[in-house]
């Protein structure tokens, strides 16, 4: 049983440490890096789930029988392309935020949002 | 003629993996910068190429050998000019030659000055 | 032997993942993430996902560190101290991980291959594929033929994602009217140049004889996606970078001359327009949409074509996307700079003014 889900206890300790970043830190750039080690833990996932024993990579050739499963291999390969697009778009509003407020530090942009108030 | 090859091949990779070692045990226990990138640098090239012949060795497939050459003949290109811009940028950021921690800035120096 | 790995690498990924939660320099920190996603790339070709390997060695240890590296550059490096006890995130996490972690326990073991994932559709696409699309590589004939409709909406998303940062990040840029003020642009990026180039004379020289090597292999990569890992995907992100490295050595206003933003808006729209095309010309030839078997006489011919296609299509909006976005930071920071720049020139001469 150790071995047999070592993997997915791995990757319920990762996701859990993107998450703690997440909710813990108040750096908007430091949350992003725990949303990427967050997502890079659900792909560890899927890609675990694929794999069979003594299977190969899904590339068809002569004389092999196993092979493991394409299909969330698919799903994954199109969710990292996606997943840069959108920290992209985190990284941007993360610039934009500094340009206006001066600070990416939570505590700070709410500071200042009350003294507008 | 098998055993030869054999032989040969885990001999390459055994001094390839050993030199990885011995970069990662310099990597830890040298003093300062230069001397930790001199440890990584030269025992890189090295350990790369001798990794890569051994697979080559291993490998009766010619098209993985002309990969794998390619593959060597990059990394032979790339893996010291990385060296040279580590040592050329921290050179340009004022490392002097003991002091192992990097300077107090606030502002990540740009790529282009 | 192969549980060796799987263990060792991924203890390296949790203690990675611990030291991001301790340092407090970001640049430290997205080093680390670097590190993180060659570890993981290396995890994926451990369980034999290649193709997934490709693109997380490409796109999570270089194109997402080289980002975010530049985001700071702009925001600043270090990170405040956390002022406020962190008991309450603590318990939250630890509650939610150990409910994940009992509800694994009913999951069917690693590596199983009578687990409930590999019963349903997968056997088809992996007996059946050979005869339906003729593509050896069956990652690429899922992604491009079985559920092509699928990944036409993920193209979209990277389309938007691009469209989205240079709506925020877009600068002004100054109307160049007359030809005087061109050609003193172009001495300045001249004068720029030859500064630069004693200080990266072994980067530039090593990069100039890399950077056709990086297109060749870009298109290796697009054009081999059907017999070997690789495909559009991949393929634009080596694009980029190849174009990335360029920019980050010859300086922006250089490359600019070299890529017309325009140019590459443009191709961004073509891709995603490309691969929605083929699907139409499917629809009008009286088949389902994306169903490649309409664009020839011979079905299996017409799926190659139509794999083709749409890859270079996901190949085009993936690198220009790519490109536009580093484009729009990388303006950004160098308007930042001079802005910054010009406000010091300024005081200084009211100072010398009073």
């Amino acid at each position: 049983m150790l071995m047999g889900l070592y993997n997915y206890w791995i990757v319920v300790v990762l996701m859990m440490v993107g998450f703690y970043i997440v909710i813990a830190h108040g750096n908007l750039i430091k949350k992003i890096v725990g949303l990427s080690i967050f997502q890079t833990s659900v792909f560890i996932f899927y890609i675990s789930m694929a794999k069979v024993d003594g299977g190969t990579a899904p590339i068809l050739a002569d004389g092999i029988t196993q092979y493991s499963n394409p299909l969330p291999h698919v799903l994954i390969l199109t969710a990292i392309v996606v997943g840069i697009a959108t920290t992209a778009l985190g990284l941007a509003l993360a610039v934009r935020i500094k340009e206006t407020y001066g600070s990416i530090e939570e505590e700070e942009i709410q500071k200042k949002d009350n003294l507008d108030c | 003629m098998d055993t030869f090859i054999n032989i040969s091949s885990s001999v390459f990779l055994l001094t390839g993996s050993f030199l990885c070692i011995s970069g990662g045990v310099g990597i830890l226990r040298f003093p300062d910068f230069y001397t930790r990138m001199h440890a990584v640098g030269v025992t890189e090239t090295l350990a790369t190429a001798m990794i890569l012949i051994g697979l080559m060795l291993h490998n009766p497939d010619f098209f993985v050998d002309i990969k794998l050459m390619i593959i060597l003949i990059m990394s032979l290109f790339i893996s010291p000019t990385a060296s040279h811009a580590l040592a050329s940028a921290a050179m340009r950021n004022d490392f002097s030659q003991k002091n192992n921690e990097k300077p107090d800035s606030e502002q990540v120096k740009p790529w282009n000055p | 032997m192969e549980s060796l790995i799987d263990i060792v690498l991924l203890a390296f990924l949790v203690g990675i993942a611990f030291a991001i939660v301790w340092m407090k320099d970001l640049l430290a920190v997205i080093m680390l993430l670097g590190i993180y996603g060659l570890l993981s790339a290396s995890f994926f070709v451990a369980m034999d996902a290649v193709d997934v390997a490709f693109t997380e060695a490409s796109v999570g240890a270089g194109i997402s560190t080289l980002l975010m590296l530049v985001t700071i550059a702009m925001t600043g490096r270090s990170e405040h101290p956390v002022r406020h006890k962190p008991f309450l995130a603590l318990a939250v996490v630890i509650i939610t991980g150990s409910l994940l972690i009992y509800g694994t326990l009913d999951m069917p073991y690693f590596g199983s291959a009578q687990a409930p994932v590999h019963q349903h559709v997968a056997p088809r696409y992996i007996n059946d594929s050979i005869e339906e699309v003729g593509v050896p590589n069956i990652v690429t004939s899922v992604l491009a033929s079985y559920r092509a409709f699928d990944t036409f909406g993920e193209v979209v998303v990277i389309f938007t994602a691009g469209m989205g940062v240079l709506a925020l990040l877009s600068v002004v840029r100054r109307p160049k009217n007359t030809t005087g003020d061109k050609a003193r642009d172009i001495a300045k990026i001249d004068l720029i140049n030859d500064s630069m180039h004693e200080q990266h004379l072994v980067l530039r020289i090593v990069t100039k004889m890399l950077i056709p090597f990086i297109f060749l292999y870009a298109f290796y990569v697009q054009f081999h996606g059907d017999y070997g890992p690789g495909g559009g995907f991949q393929a634009g992100v080596i694009f980029a970078s190849a174009i990335f490295l360029y920019a980050m050595l010859f300086g922006m206003s250089t490359a600019r001359r070299v890529i017309n933003q325009s140019f590459i808006q443009l191709l961004a729209a073509i891709g995603v327009l490309l691969y929605g095309s083929v699907g139409v010309v499917s629809l009008l030839n009286g088949k389902n949409f994306f169903d490649y078997s309409a664009l020839s006489v011979d079905p299996i011919a017409g799926q190659h074509l139509g794999i083709l296609l749409i890859e270079l299509g996901v190949g085009c909006t993936v690198a220009s996307v790519m490109v536009i976005i580093f484009f729009s930071f990388a303006d950004r920071k160098d308007n930042g700079q001079n802005l910054e720049s010009n406000g010091i020139e300024n005081n200084l001469k009211e100072n010398n003014k009073k």
